[in-house]
């Protein structure tokens, strides 16, 4: 384990230093991105292949009365139209979702949110198949929607689950963590309490590439080969295997290039199991791409969280106590993909990073007629909720106590003696040292001349702010003991195999969606083993290519896979030195290992690398007694805990105080991510992360109108931010290597979506000082910031 | 991947043969020119034609900017792009670049066009506010060659409807040439390249003396449709230019205006940037005029 390496910022000045291990190298799987040659599902073509376009629901919640076909299936080129009562006849019109509830694959009943499957079409193509959808003829009997949230448990409340046996309501499920009494007991006694009710809104991960598949169903092999834009490709093969009741080797699932995914990517939606059936019942292989406005209105969304949250302190700023109640809006199906013990996800770590007396949760999810979620949008199972929320409230608390909201945190962190830290609500954090990533951000920042700028600026009535967050993630789900998805452990394997040359291909069972997989994970076998990142082909995608495991989602690749990578490359240099020991006629005691070789200890010279090993592996010869030919090996590993990664981010922004529009004038981010493998992929995972951030702060909402029309259909309706609206980023890190992780890294994906929006939030919020604004919702869209200007800040649902 | 619904598709020739066209197929055919609002709409089928005709081929015909004594001459199919980078048209009305920078981005404006805008006669259109601003007339052309010429007042007969018929096409945007003109633009919008919150336009005349001689303000997505305000010229007229003067112009175009709530602001929201960008624009407008 590496020591705590001083605090750095970045440079750009070489980003392909070629290294045999980590360190910063361009991406191997940009020369195909870039030139075109990517592959993703859209580009499958196979011959006889058919397409599907899917019909849906107008109405947020309406019965069905009749579905009248005919005209749709005497449509030159279409080949089948399917309803859910067909679908029905084969067991097939309900499905699980990833939190054990049910989602109708076709609508039988009724429907439960706009945009909703209710039938689908197969024709010869595109075309065809969408305008036979116009063909079919729907008769509804439009019912009263549930919308506001708030209104979801009122007795008069249309109820939306009638399919679930004694239902009577539109709970979804309660939920509660931390010590109620115990909370209470801290608040009772605490000088200052601030509460504040902070929405975090709908909002949609909207990946470039939209939702699709190819089904290819071979009716003599029984064997049915799905294309799919899935986050999870071994998860969801076991789930079509009980779904569907094929037999799982018989199923190949395929997950190609993958046009971005921010959890968008994890569910099985109902249109690839349209794409199965439809491939089923014509015989031939069939398409199904999502257009644009069905991802939007279909596909998991994020968010929508309603928190009180209360805060308790005393007068010079210790923080006592974190209480919040929460009212989640899951939409018409529980979808959310989280580990089946965590119904919010990893809602609780939202004590933040603070060393606290007390804490407590009490959630209550509903159902409303919305599409189903509550998967994404990089959120590390709803961490980015519970980032929000404390770092929102500790600044609410510095303005009640008027203190600099940086010296409010510093005061109140978890010290680095006492990890690993068990929170209020039962997380053990592994690894942590907060003050040092603080300070940098500080100095990046400029932040006591920020401070005095803004001053100056405000005499002038010039609207300047400045935001601080400070976020503890925790990710790498996760050790099988406690999380599962559906009952499947969340380890992952992992296999890797030296060729005689000293070549080698690596299988992953994660699926890169833009992470740089490709890169990542061959530098991590190059410095436990010594072949350059250029000789490891790393497979991924396939689960007849590659081992079992969960995928990629929650920033859990790094810190599952990339242990499972880091072991199984130990592995295979364990057995190169048995071979080494022959080869020099030493005992393996006698050897030493420097990258890429083993030399006999005290005489460099008499060495063997890598390669030679290899190829004395395959070759002729003797191995020593015992030791198989081949050189290779493989892994499930289990993690012992989650990782947590940490950041100190600052935004500086400027208001006009006319138009009250935001201008995100500077955004610094201190990251820590433990080892860091490929710097310049950490740089790109938070660059994107960082930009999301921007766009949910001050744009992007899927909101609804009093009939549940979607009113974010579109990317002319549903904002998300250009570099136009971004500034340069300014990035540094600090080190604090996990202690249980092989290579002590800790996973980023996710961070800087996490911590960015509390930043932004904050700065807008501290602009508006002047006028008296302690809190205002996201999205920060002029409107709403002149609303909050005008002392009528509302909450946007 | 979006589908539009089957239409069959015609590349224009000349002019009079598009005209034939529309005078032949009537209203289940429309002209395409950047389509990037007629194609939109109809991949979303919120609009289905059987016929498209494309008057691309018309360019060099129709894609022009010529300045004479009186007045400036746009041809219909002159593209946003070509009307941002044109220096002539910059110097004479300095509002088309400030407008053509804030609308859409590089890849719409490449293809879009003056006449598409105008013609789409969208409520919350640009280029429809910086023609209301500078009192523009509209050239349509019809069967045989007739022409007739309409103010923009004239030409927008409500949200997504003008005065060109069927068998009808714009052709031409004139601009009046004054003396002692400046102009500006300004737009509030949520992103780059998003669709006005509002934005108003504004064009002053400056007399001899520094006074007033003239001023117009063209405001968008304020109403059904971008519309000049009268009553701010009048008020305008005949005064010194002064910090004074525009809060009032700007109070004339908050309360004249009839401006909807929606995702982009509210109803008061969007009053209130009438009255702010109005005031702003005139401030700019009158800078300018006098240097
Ligand atoms: C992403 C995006 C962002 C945009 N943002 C903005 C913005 O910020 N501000 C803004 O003002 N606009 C914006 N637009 C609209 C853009 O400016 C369009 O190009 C313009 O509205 C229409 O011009 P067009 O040449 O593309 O017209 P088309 O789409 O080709 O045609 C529009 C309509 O006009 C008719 N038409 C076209 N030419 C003629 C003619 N000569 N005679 C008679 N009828 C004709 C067509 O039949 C059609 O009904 C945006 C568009 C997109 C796609």
């Amino acid at each position: 384990m590496t020591a705590v390496q001083e605090p750095k910022t970045v440079t750009f000045d070489d980003n392909d230093q070629k290294p045999v291990g980590f360190g910063r190298m361009l991406r191997k799987e940009d020369p195909r991105l870039l030139r075109g040659r990517g592959r993703f599902v859209d580009d499958i073509q196979l011959n006889g292949m058919l397409h599907l376009a899917i019909l849906r629901s107008p109405f947020a919640h309406a019965r069905i009365v009749s579905i009248d076909t005919s005209a749709a299936e005497a449509y030159p080129g279409v080949r089948a139209v399917v309803t859910g009562a067909a679908l029905a006849e084969l067991g097939l019109a309900w499905m699980p979702t990833l939190s054990n509830d049910v989602q109708a694959v076709l609508a039988t009943d009724k429907v439960r949110f706009q945009g909703q499957e209710v039938a689908f079409v197969v024709a010869d193509d595109r075309y065809a198949a969408r305008d036979a959808l116009e063909l079919i003829d729907v008769e509804y009997d439009v019912l009263d929607p549930v919308i506001d949230v708030r209104k979801a448990l009122a007795p008069e409340a249309p109820l939306i689950r009638d399919d679930l046996e004694g239902k009577a309501d539109n709970h979804c499920f309660d939920w509660e963590t931390g010590d109620a009494d115990e909370t209470e007991a801290v608040f009772a006694r605490a000088d200052v309490i601030v509460k504040e009710d902070i929405v975090y809104p709908r909002v949609h991960p909207a990946p470039m590439e939209t939702c699709g598949a190819v089904a290819d169903f071979d009716a003599v092999e029984g064997k049915l080969k799905l294309w799919s834009t899935t986050q999870a490709p071994h998860a969801h093969r076991t789930l079509y295997a009980i779904v569907a009741g094929l037999p799982e080797h018989k199923i190949q699932v395929i997950a190609p290039d993958i046009g971005g995914g921010f959890g968008n990517k994890v569910p099985i939606y109902p249109g690839y199991v349209c794409a199965i059936v439809g491939s089923i019942v014509t015989g031939k292989p069939v398409k199904w791409m999502e257009d644009r406005s069905e991802n939007l209105i279909s596909t998991g969304f994020a968010r929508d969280y309603i928190m009180r949250g209360e805060i308790a302190a005393t007068r010079d700023g210790k923080i006592l106590a974190i209480r919040t109640n929460v009212l989640a809006d899951h939409g018409a199906f529980n979808g959310t993909a989280a580990p089946v013990k965590y119904p919010a996800g990893f809602f609780g770590v939202f004590t933040g990073s603070y060393d606290i007396e007390a804490a407590y949760c009490k959630m209550t999810a509903v159902y409303t007629n919305k599409a189903p979620g509550g998967v994404a949008y990089a959120c590390s199972f709803r961490i980015t909720e519970a980032v929000y929320l404390v770092e929102r409230i500790v600044d609410c608390l510095a303005a009640e106590l008027d203190m600099d909201p940086a010296e409010l945190r510093l005061k109140n962190f978890i010290q680095p003696d006492q990890f690993p830290y068990e929170t209020k609500t039962g997380w053990v954090y592994d690894s942590g040292n907060y003050e040092p990533t603080m300070r940098l951000a500080m100095d990046m920042a400029g932040y006591a001349d920020l401070r005095k700028e803004q001053e100056e600026k405000r005499a002038r009535g010039e609207l300047m702010g400045i935001g601080i967050s400070f976020f503890t993630e925790a990710v790498g789900a996760g050790p099988r003991k406690n999380m599962d998805i559906l009952g499947l452990g969340m380890a992952d394997g992992c296999e890797l195999r030296v060729h005689p040359t000293g070549k080698a291909v690596v299988r992953l069972s994660v699926k890169t969606q833009g992470q740089g997989h490709e890169t990542t994970f061959a530098q991590i076998i190059a410095e436990e083993i010594g072949i350059p990142p250029a000789d490891i082909e790393v497979v991924h995608g396939d689960t007849d290519q590659t081992p079992f495991g969960l995928g990629t989602y929650g920033s859990r690749s790094t810190p599952v896979s990339g242990a499972a990578a880091a072991l199984v490359a130990r592995k295979v240099r364990d057995k190169a030195q048995l071979i080494a020991s022959a080869m020099l006629e030493v005992t393996v005691a006698d050897l030493e290992w420097t990258k890429g070789s083993f030399h006999v200890k005290g005489d460099p010279g008499k060495a063997v690398t890598i390669q030679e090993i290899a190829m004395r592996a395959h070759g002729a010869g003797d191995l020593p007694d015992g030791v198989e030919g081949g050189l290779e090996a493989q892994i499930c590993y289990n993690p012992s805990n989650l990782t947590y990664p940490h950041g100190a981010y600052i935004c500086v922004v400027d208001v006009d105080p006319g138009t009250a529009q935001v201008k995100v004038r500077r955004f610094i981010a201190v990251d820590d991510c433990g080892t860091r493998i490929n710097p310049m992929i950490i740089e790109g995972q938070v660059h994107g992360g960082l930009t999301d951030g921007v766009g949910m702060a001050l744009m992007e909402m899927i909101s609804f109108d009093e009939d549940g029309n979607c009113l974010g259909a579109s990317l002319m309706d549903y904002l998300i931010p250009t570099a136009l609206e971004v500034p340069d980023w300014e990035t540094g890190y600090t080190v604090t290597p996990s202690p249980h992780h092989p290579i002590g890294a800790k996973g980023v994906g996710e961070s800087a979506t996490v911590g960015s929006p509390p930043a932004i939030v904050n700065a807008v919020v501290d602009a508006l000082k002047p006028y008296g604004v302690r809190h205002a919702d996201m999205p920060l869209t002029p409107s709403r910031v002149w609303d909050a200007m005008n002392g009528r800040a509302t909450p946007p649902i | 991947m979006q589908v539009p619904a089957p239409f069959e598709y015609e590349r224009a020739t000349s002019v009079d043969q598009a005209i034939g066209l529309l005078e032949r197929l009537g209203s289940s055919a429309r002209l395409v020119a950047g389509g990037h609002s007629l194609l939109p709409m109809m991949k979303l089928r919120l609009a289905n034609f059987e016929y498209l005709i494309d008057i691309n081929p018309l360019h060099a015909e129709l894609g022009y900017i010529r300045s004479g004594s009186d007045e400036v001459r746009i041809g219909a199919l002159t593209r946003h792009r070509e009307l941002l980078e044109s220096d002539e048209l910059a110097a004479a009305f300095p509002i088309f670049r400030d407008a053509e920078r804030v609308i859409a981005d590089p890849v719409v404006r490449n293809r879009g066009t003056l006449g598409g805008s105008l013609c789409q006669a969208d409520p919350s259109e640009d280029l429809s506010a910086v023609c209301t601003t500078l009192d523009a007339s509209c050239v349509i052309r019809g069967p045989g060659g007739a022409e007739r010429v309409v103010t923009m007042k004239e030409f927008h007969v409500g949200p997504y409807e003008t005065a060109v018929g069927d068998g009808e096409m714009l052709t031409e945007i004139r601009l009046p040439l004054r003396s002692g003109g400046g102009s500006a633009y300004e737009k509030v919008e949520r992103r780059a390249g998003d669709w006005a919150v509002v934005s108003a336009g504004a064009a002053v005349w400056l007399a001899a003396d520094g006074t007033i001689a003239d001023a117009r303000v063209g405001l968008a997505a304020v109403g059904p449709n971008t519309t000049g305000i009268p009553e701010i010229s009048a008020a305008l007229r005949g005064h010194e230019p002064a910090e004074e003067l525009y809060q009032e112009a700007g109070a004339i175009a908050a309360r004249s205006c009839d401006p909807a709530t929606d995702t982009r602001g509210s109803a008061d929201y969007k009053r209130h940037l009438a009255d702010e960008l109005t005031r702003r624009t005139l401030r700019k407008a009158v800078q300018r005029a006098r240097s």
